[in-house]
């Protein structure tokens, strides 16, 4: 499809404004035209459809938000593209809850208005020519995991499903085990940059100078060690998305660095000399209060506003337990089926343990608690003997005789209370595997 | 809106403002004769840029230039390009490397960001006399009736960055091509 089969429709009620972005979209093929105000652009958008609308946020009379509601009742699947001046960027955050496209800031950068534009085009492409790829696009990718009817879970898959569409960048909130990395991969997920890397970097298990040659990567040479040279996971997230996972970890000569490049999207290898240009979209996550370390001055105010664009949380799994019963059962499902034993159920008593408990490490520890149970289960239906100890209070953990046997037992014990009964990480560090693991828990009940 | 030029140019003005490197202007004055077929008439803009003069933004209207370098051509027919050294920018964008009336007599061009020093790296003055060789030539493309080319080799092909204008040549595809001479 050419470009003049595309129609964009500038509204903006400045007319430099208007003539600068028609010239330029002009130049570009489209075919543009302008509105002046709210009555002109319905108008305009009653008798001919657009494909396209660059909405100017500052209207008179009128909000551009109730503009965007308006033109989406003549037309739902217009492409809008909100401008803002630097000032209301949470205003133009609100338009793309309600469905906007994306926005830009004035003055607008060039290459991110082509660039922009491009990606819509791209989009709209692919609806128009292809109604049955419309359809799979239209449908959203769920995670099995990301389990519940609670309005906070539904609201989280709104935020998810808005704000992977865009290219903004989101910071995920959320104590630890609430989901904020598969909030991140739904993001991904659900992208246009589906088709290229979710780059994790967990910014809190390295030290800064590893940290930074993790993420930069290094010349050969560039410090002594790096005898081959070696990609960053910058580079490795061209084209994707960059998960900055404990982000509140980051030093702050690290937070300016990374600052620079999201800033210019360019970057240089430790020791090295060329810049190297990079393309991707930035996701962060944090369990810790950002505006604290702010006011203490180990969070830079600049790279919080920079990464704090669009906000989702991840409720603790008290706060919406009504969740709680679904999450159990799809976990049991999960984990039944993985060991391949039939286990359907869940009993009356274990699930008024389940929801009398506060689980503070939200839903790994209940995913956790679930696997442990059916792994020592050993009827059909889990009971409150299955779950861990520190559920049942009632339940004394048992003195240690002085047999081999005891022993290994109570240690087992003690470390699968320390990994907060994650099989995985216990089994680790008993330097046994899973399996192993699992047939010693099922021996000792 | 520019009105429609019905025929070929007599003369294409290039108008210098504020430009001081005599080879490059040589260069470009050559290399505009030699793509249009048209002769080109070395002149100084006799008006001060200073008025496109944003002190705010500390840079230069471009909107306003074009204007002005409108002002100074007579014969209808004429084309006039202005070469600067000046940061131009258009009041919605940040900046923008040169403007043209699509389809009209002027356009404006200039070399202050496709310098290598604009980006912090090594000076590189035969790089940067082709990259306004070809944003010339692309502004120039535009005033004849000329739009954005997907053809990635193409002059006309848009560029936002100075990677992007290094990718292509200086040269029109021959669809390009085609549609000047039918101008
Ligand atoms: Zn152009
Ligand atoms: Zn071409």
């Amino acid at each position: 499809m050419k470009n003049e089969e595309f129609g964009i429709l500038i509204v903006d009620d400045e007319p430099a404004v208007r003539d600068a972005l028609q010239s330029w979209f002009q130049k570009d093929g489209y075919c543009t035209e302008t509105a002046s105000d709210v009555i002109d652009a319905l108008k305009k958008l009653s008798v001919k459809s657009y494909d396209i609308v660059l909405l100017d946020i500052k209207m008179p009379n009128i909000s551009g938000i109730e503009l965007q509601k308006r033109i989406k009742e003549v037309d739902a699947d217009i492409v809008i593209i909100m401008i803002t001046a630097y000032a209301s960027v949470e205003t133009a955050v609100e338009a793309l809850k309600e469905g906007a496209f994306d926005y830009v800031t004035k003055p607008i950068d060039p290459d991110d208005l082509s660039k922009l534009v491009r990606r819509a085009i791209e989009q709209l492409k692919l609806k128009k020519e292809n109604i049955q790829l419309r359809r799979q696009i239209d449908e959203f990718i769920m995670s099995e995991d990301l389990v519940g009817e609670s309005p906070q879970i539904k609201k989280i898959l709104e935020l998810i499903n808005t704000v992977s569409k865009t290219d903004v960048t989101v910071l995920i909130r959320g104590e630890s085990g609430t989901g904020k990395e598969l909030v991140a991969r739904l993001i991904h997920a659900n992208s246009s940059r589906k088709y290229f890397s979710l780059v994790p970097v967990n910014c809190g298990a390295l030290p800064e100078t590893l940290l930074e040659s993790e993420l930069f990567g290094h010349e050969k040479g560039a410090f002594t060690g790096a005898a081959y040279m070696r990609k960053g996971k910058l580079e490795m997230a061209n084209g994707g998305i960059l998960f900055l996972d404990e982000v509140g970890m980051i030093s702050i000569k690290t937070q300016v660095d990374l600052l620079r490049v999201l800033e210019t999207k360019k970057f240089m290898r430790l020791g090295g000399h060329k810049e190297i240009s990079v393309d991707f979209r930035v996701v962060c996550a944090t369990n810790q209060n950002l505006e604290r370390l702010m006011k203490e001055g180990t969070f830079r105010e600049d790279f919080y506003y920079r990464i704090n664009v669009f906000q989702i949380d991840t409720p603790p799994l008290r706060e919406r337990q009504a969740d709680i019963p679904l999450l159990a059962k799809h976990f049991v499902d999960k984990y039944a089926r993985e060991i391949n034993k039939k286990i359907d159920n869940i009993s009356s008593e274990a699930m008024d343990v389940l929801m009398k408990h506060d689980w503070p490490g939200n839903v790994r520890e209940l995913e956790n608690a679930i696997e442990r149970a059916i792994v020592v289960t050993k009827g059909s239906v889990i009971k409150p003997d299955d779950l861990p100890l520190q559920m049942n209070q009632q339940k004394s953990a048992p003195a240690a005789g002085d047999s081999l046997e005891a022993q290994e037992k109570a240690h087992i014990l003690y470390v699968l209370h320390q990994a907060g009964w994650n099989i995985t990480k216990a089994a680790k560090t008993l330097g046994i595997d899973r399996v192993t693991l699992y047939n010693k828990i099922k021996k000792y009940g | 809106m520019a009105e429609k030029v019905t025929s070929m140019p007599s003369t294409i003005h290039l108008a210098l403002i504020h430009h001081p490197n005599p080879e490059a202007v040589e260069f470009i004055s050559s290399r505009i004769s030699h793509v249009f077929k048209i002769p080109v008439k070395l002149q100084h803009a006799s008006f001060d840029p200073r008025i496109a003069f944003d002190s705010r933004r500390q840079q230069y209207d471009s909107t306003v230039l074009l204007a002005e370098l409108l002002k100074e051509i007579q014969n209808k027919e004429d084309k006039i390009i202005g070469l600067t050294d000046v940061d131009l920018f258009i009041p919605v964008l940040t900046f923008v490397f040169g403007e043209a009336q699509l389809n009209g007599n002027a356009a404006i061009a200039s070399y202050y960001r496709l310098r290598n020093a604009f980006y912090g790296l090594p000076d590189n003055p035969d790089l940067v006399l082709h990259r306004l060789e070809k944003e010339v030539i692309h502004e120039m493309g535009h005033t004849f009736n000329l739009i954005h080319c997907p053809n990635y080799r193409c002059v006309m092909q848009a560029s936002t960055s100075v990677d992007e204008i290094d990718l292509k040549t200086g040269n029109f595809c021959p669809t390009c091509l085609e549609k000047i001479r039918q101008e």
